[in-house]
């Protein structure tokens, strides 16, 4: 067990500064510098404000004092500063950060419970046509443009019905449509993983003698089977933490929100690339944590995990 | 972080509940199921409104007679009708003008990000099944790390350091979609390079590249061509969303994303301008889903 959480923690680290690594790669092959490329938004930038600018924010420094001092500040939670604002890029981000995380984790946790009552609702419903009807809902789901699903159901509610108001207002249903509209496209790739592992689960011979001994579907799956389905699906939730950043930051945009998509938007169009990596590696590290949360959780869903070891890397192809 | 996700990622993206692949049996009845899907209904009903669409952006003067950039100003929001199918918009442009205008925009830099996850992609899996552990570690890692990184936020960065166009979105969506190709290469290799006739073809004095390329490449491209269609479909969404939020082609340009955004400014008086072009992007999607799916059966051994 302490060898398996030591080998995660690891992986975990190794990825961060790998991601970190090549978002710094990637931004030193960019044409210009982030000073010069933030500048280039004005008509002409004189150089001596180029270079004073550059001074203050680092950039004039070798490269690989650039590396180690970002990478260091890294550790202590710096991600860089805005070069619009010149505020720290956590500051910035904080500042809004929490609207976004209640839409997220609101539109996750939705997303669990509709993934588990498709799921649940196609292994139990009788009627065959509707079986199906749940079955294929989920990969039109998958295909929905989150954008589009909420200007459509804006143009429903609010301005056919008016049950809700066109901006945020703090109304119940000001929140509860982004958070719906968010969660229904989330909800697609995990309740299809569920489905399958459902499905594989059910063809196990354990599943013949509970239903031999006179337990009922519901009870089979509800006590027996879900538990025994989790392990993929919460994988695949793990996964989703990227396409629920990006889904937040599209869903604010259509029901005008205020957010982090709001500041990614603006650090775009400022052409503020120092912000946008900053954002870059806190994403990264984000999905990195929640994964290592899914890994540790992981045995305890499923203990064969420890006894498997390594899952025998392949030995090089020769003649 | 081990995802041992190969097949539940492509069951994700390709959806549906079909039944796990048996692997292993029916070896010689391949070429029978093959024919009989490519010949079934259901295949070329996926197929033939996929095939139309590509029509539209090869040749979209043929599917509709109206100008997609300049409109006539009297003909302003005009509901859907006979005329003019989808409506028209504040300028009094045919709204299905501009989005069989807008295909070949859109399934340009979809099918720029699909090539560039394929090619890497595939390198990057073949390199991790057939190079040994070291490089399967490696390579393992950095897809990791593709997949920790969101391709919407690398999609950003390009955007933000070059200019908001077509090929910014589609390198930048293209490198996010990198990670299942070379997952799903990976595990096909994995399958394929254990198989009799590998061993065989090296035993015939076969090379490392020569039994890479003719053996072990075609024998595991069914599973990946299947991925292509599923991935056109989630570039085409990405794209869209990006496009939406006005980092893809500058206004005049019909793009389905942009259509939307555009619309939306009248979404209280012209439900047609943003709800039409969105069906026909849900439709597309939904078919190259399907159609991944029905390769995925085709080429299950």
């Amino acid at each position: 067990m302490a060898a398996y959480i030591a080998r995660r923690i690891g992986q975990a680290l190794l990825v961060i500064w790998l991601a970190y690594t090549l978002v710094f790669l990637a931004v030193q092959l960019l044409p210009n510098d982030p000073v010069t490329i933030f500048l280039s938004a004005d008509a002409a930038a004189n150089p001596e404000t180029i270079a004073a600018m550059k001074a203050q924010y680092g950039y004039d420094q070798p490269l690989l004092v650039q590396y180690f001092n970002q990478l260091t500040g890294l550790f202590r939670g710096d991600f860089g500063y805005s070069l619009a604002s010149g505020q720290p890029v956590s500051e910035r981000i904080g500042s809004v950060a929490s609207s976004t995380l209640v839409l997220a984790s609101s539109a996750f946790v939705a997303a669990v419970a509709l993934a588990v009552l498709l799921v649940a609702s196609a292994t139990l419903v009788r009627q065959s046509w509707l079986k199906r009807f749940i079955i294929n809902l989920p990969p039109l789901f998958a295909a929905v443009p989150v954008f589009w699903l909420g200007l459509v159901l804006l143009q429903l509610l609010s301005i056919q019905l008016g049950i809700m108001s066109l901006f945020p207002d703090g109304s119940f249903a000001s929140i509860a449509v982004p958070v719906l509209v968010l969660a229904i496209h989330i909800s697609a790739p995990i309740a299809q993983v569920l489905l399958k592992s459902v499905d594989n689960v059910h063809a196990q011979p354990f599943v013949d003698v509970l239903r031999a001994k006179g337990a009922s579907p519901s009870w089979i799956f509800f006590r027996h089977t879900l538990k025994n389905a989790a392990a993929p699906a919460m994988t695949i939730s793990g996964i989703t933490v990227g396409t629920l950043l990006a889904g937040s930051v599209i869903t604010e945009t259509v029901f005008a929100r205020s957010g982090l998509g709001q500041v990614v938007l603006q650090a775009v169009t400022a052409q503020d690339v120092a912000l946008v990596q900053g954002m870059v590696l806190l994403t990264a590290t984000a999905f990195v944590l929640v994964n290592l949360v899914v890994d540790l959780l992981y045995p305890l869903l499923d203990p064969r995990i420890l006894k498997s070891g390594t899952h025998g890397a392949p030995r090089a192809l020769v003649a | 972080m081990s995802i041992k996700l190969e097949e539940p990622l492509l069951q994700t993206l390709g959806g549906g509940a079909d039944p796990g692949p048996n692997n292993g049996t029916a070896q010689g009845h391949a070429a029978k199921p093959k024919q009989r899907a490519i010949r079934s209904v259901s295949f070329w009903l996926t197929c033939a409104p996929l095939i139309v669409v590509v029509g539209w952006a090869l040749f979209p003067s043929l599917f509709s007679g109206y100008d997609p950039i300049s409109g006539v100003p009297a003909q302003k929001f005009q509901g859907p009708g006979l005329e003019h199918w989808f409506g028209t918009d504040h300028l009094g442009r045919d709204v299905f003008a501009r989005v069989v205008h807008g295909t070949s925009q859109t399934l340009l830099t979809a099918g720029l990000a699909v090539c560039i996850g394929l090619v890497v992609g595939t390198g990057l899996g073949l390199l991790a099944a057939t190079a040994g552990r070291a490089a399967d570690a490696v390579t393992m890692r950095l897809i990791d790390v593709l997949l920790a990184v969101p391709g919407f936020l690398i999609s950003l960065i390009i955007v933000t350091a070059y200019a908001p166009g077509p090929i910014s979105l589609g390198v930048g969506v293209g490198i996010a979609s990198i990670a299942s190709f070379a997952r799903v290469v990976r595990s096909e290799v994995l399958r394929v390079r254990s198989l009799d006739y590998v061993e065989a073809a090296f035993m015939n004095g076969g090379t490392y590249w020569s039994v890479v390329f003719k053996h072990i490449l075609p024998n595991s491209c069914g599973p990946v061509l299947a991925l292509l269609a599923v991935d056109l479909g989630v570039a085409i969404l990405a794209i869209s969303g990006l496009g939406f939020l006005g980092f893809g082609s500058p206004p005049p340009t019909p793009e389905w994303g942009l259509l939307i955004a555009e619309g939306r400014q009248y979404l209280a008086s012209a439900w047609w301008l943003t709800t039409l072009p969105g069906i026909v992007i849900v439709l597309v999607v939904v078919l190259l889903a399907g159609l991944g799916r029905q390769l995925h059966k085709i080429f299950r051994f």
